[in-house]
């Protein structure tokens, strides 16, 4: 599978996400100017964590409009995949792929810790390889990972079943006391109808190698490239 | 043609941010606000417009950018003169 890593001015988790490809998976990657528009050699392309521009006005609201990230657009309508995790899933949202928005932590503070997710949605080439109910243990690092949707998208979200983790304990229950930033149901992550462009604010990418503590971002990357068929299309179950 | 854009997050959105320095203020003994919330200003000079095409642009600018429907509402007045109309100090 073919991978592109989007690299903005101020972007952080490229190298790891390009280590993670090109020496834990054995799988090419490239990484992306901002600047470019050229996507087809790809079968998905990554947007990383960081501070995009600075996150100048908000964050993701400059690289949402980026040249790259407007060629995203026809890159997802030919069925290209599309991972934003972290600064990644502020531009999805704000470049409009997703619906919603990212707003500053309820606690105030910057959050840099492991949490639990639990895993809601398996139609995905992103999770096909995972358990509905599963707990994965991966670290988030952000000031602004407060998911907020208006109720009627939140409501179509549920309906859709296009949630695909939420903070939860260690045991998988959804509490509040799991929710590290005050998401709206302690939404971690998103998806598409298409279950091609996921969003999430946790760090696949920081959990993909047991000397760094833990693997279970791996199994994501593993789950994307068992869906992965010979005519290039992505297999959801 | 110089426009003074105001974008608030909008009612009912919590302002993590006003709340912090609300709390602020209350330990300097700013005891009696009942609410504060911050909001951003955006100053823009538009080359060659007439103050009406001048805010029709710059709606356009917050539509596509300086403000993010979800969260924020936005305000624009044509202004005279961008300079702060009182010194700080």
């Amino acid at each position: 599978m073919r991978f592109g890593v989007v690299v903005f001015p101020g972007t952080w988790s490229d190298c790891d996400f390009h280590y993670v490809i090109s020496e834990v998976l054995h799988q090419p990657v490239q990484y992306v100017w901002h600047r470019e528009r050229e996507l087809a050699p790809f079968d998905c392309v990554v947007l990383p964590g960081g501070f995009s521009y600075g996150d100048y006005l908000r964050a993701g609201a400059v690289a949402g409009r980026s040249p790259v990230v407007e060629a995203l657009g026809d890159f997802v309508a030919r069925g290209g995949l599309v991972l934003g995790s972290c600064n990644g899933f502020q531009i999805l949202c704000e470049a409009g792929l997703l619906p919603g928005v990212l707003t500053r932590n309820e606690c105030l503070q910057y959050r840099c810790q492991s949490t639990h997710l639990v895993v809601e949605n398996v139609e995905t080439p992103f999770t096909r390889g995972l358990r509905p109910g599963q707990v994965l243990t991966m670290p988030i690092s952000h000031g602004e990972g407060k998911y907020y949707a208006d109720p009627e998208t939140l409501a179509r979200l549920k309906q859709q079943n296009l949630v695909v983790f939420r903070y939860a304990a260690a045991d998988g229950s959804v509490t509040k006391a799991s929710n590290p930033n005050g998401s709206l149901d302690n939404i971690a992550g998103i998806v598409n109808p298409e279950g091609t462009v996921l969003g999430m604010m946790p760090h696949p990418e920081r959990a993909s190698e047991t000397a760094i503590g833990g693997t279970d971002g791996l199994l994501m990357f593993q789950s994307l490239l068992g869906s992965l068929v010979e005519d290039g299309s992505f297999l959801k179950r | 043609m110089k426009v003074r854009v105001l974008v608030r997050l909008k009612p009912g959105i919590m302002d993590v941010q006003g709340a912090a320095v609300k709390r602020a203020l209350a330990g300097l003994g700013f005891s009696e606000l009942n609410d504060l919330r911050v909001g951003k200003v955006i100053d823009v000079d538009v080359a060659g417009a007439t103050p009406q095409e001048a805010r029709t642009r710059v709606g356009e600018m917050c539509r596509q950018l300086l403000a993010n429907p979800i969260l924020e509402d936005y305000t624009i007045d044509t202004v005279d003169d961008l300079a702060p109309r009182e010194a700080g100090r």
